[in-house]
């Protein structure tokens, strides 16, 4: 007479768990009770490849990237539904039963991949694929000062003057057009003492 | 490593925990590779497959909280010798260091004019094991390890 087991098949797993758990944590207390312990403030602070470690690395994410996770998993979930569906879709046990199956499963698929599609129109459409940026808005008002105003300051204050061909008194002419400038400021170099 | 007892029949193994600890520690060497200069390309060159230094356990780690020793391969500038004592200190103690070239020995070819070199690595961290050469062949880095590996054989967890 066969003796019957008094674990099942998942009893067996069970104890293959338990038996992983214990030997992982009876291998770190292993380490924590040989590991050398001597911290010190250097040596606790973050790695930074070397450098000091400065600011909050509480940082706020994009929120652009929210969007695009969204539709990511919308099609992360199409893929899911499409991986059965492909493993019974040609199973030749049930095309031998009713061979309008084959069909009947393929046109299902498309509908269902064709509403999926209508979603992404959708989403195409409303502009959530694009990528959200500041837009520069641009404050034009309509022109209130006349262009013979700007004419008029060309004419008076800059003022081309005529082209002079290497007669050699060119600055004679050129103060001769020009008032005297006024005489500038030249540089004074200035020591100051400092007081320690 | 010296086995007390080894007995290849019977599939047993005595021997002492500091043997064990040494062994475990001498065969997985990770180092933190420093590369800083043309010394780096001597002990990428010994990490390839031509010298293939995994064939000692050694294998390099890119975060200081995993390795075991820092090869600091190159010249030791002022303004590195700050990140290399940071990185340092971030190591899981037991660590070593080797300092590889004669840069990061004593200066090397900085070591009268170079106003910017350390002269020495060990002048910043304790160093263990000084591979002379400018730079030294994959060889001679392979030597140092093996010296390492020696050093650590006759540790011992009392005096730790």
């Amino acid at each position: 007479m066969e003796e019957a087991s008094q674990l099942t098949e998942f009893g067996k797993i069970f104890i293959f768990l338990v038996m992983g758990i214990l030997f992982v944590l009876f291998t770190f207390f292993l380490g924590w009770l040989v590991a050398l312990r001597k911290p010190n403030p250097l040596k606790l602070s973050s790695y930074e490849c070397g450098e000091e470690p400065t600011g909050n690395s509480w940082i706020q994410f994009n929120s652009r990237f929210y969007v695009v996770a969204l539709i990511f998993l919308l099609f992360d979930v199409e893929m899911v539904f499409i991986f059965p569906w492909a493993t019974i879709f040609s199973q030749e046990t049930l095309l031998a039963a009713d061979n309008r199956w084959g069909w009947l499963t393929l046109i299902e698929m498309f509908i269902f991949i064709g509403i999926l599609l209508i979603g992404l129109m959708y989403v195409w459409k409303k502009g959530d694929l694009n990528w959200i940026r500041a837009e520069n808005i641009l404050l034009a008002g309509p022109g209130k000062v006349p262009m013979a105003m700007y004419a008029r300051i060309n004419d008076t204050d800059y003022k081309v003057r005529e082209f002079y061909m290497g007669s050699g008194d060119e600055q004679a002419i050129i103060q001769a057009e020009n008032k005297p400038l006024a005489a500038r400021p030249t540089f004074r170099p200035q020591f100051k003492k400092t007081l320690e | 490593m010296s086995l007390e007892l080894k007995r290849e029949d019977g599939g047993i193994v005595i021997t002492k925990m500091d043997d064990l600890l040494n062994w475990a520690r001498l065969s997985s060497l990770w180092p933190m590779s420093f590369g800083i200069a043309c010394c780096a390309i001597e002990m990428m060159g010994s990490m390839a497959s031509t010298y293939d230094l995994d064939r000692f356990g050694v294998f390099p780690r890119p975060s200081p909280r995993q390795s075991d020793v820092i090869i600091i391969a190159g010249t030791v500038t002022f303004k590195m010798a700050e990140r290399i004592r940071r990185l340092y200190e971030q190591m899981p103690e037991p660590k070593y260091v080797i300092s590889m070239g004669s840069c990061s020995n004593c200066g090397g070819p900085y070591w009268q004019h170079g106003y910017h070199v350390v002269k020495g690595v060990d002048r910043i961290i304790p160093v263990d094991i000084y591979v002379q050469g400018c730079p030294p062949r994959p060889e001679s880095l392979i030597g140092g390890i093996l010296e390492l590996q020696k050093k650590i054989e006759l540790e011992s967890l009392l005096n730790s």
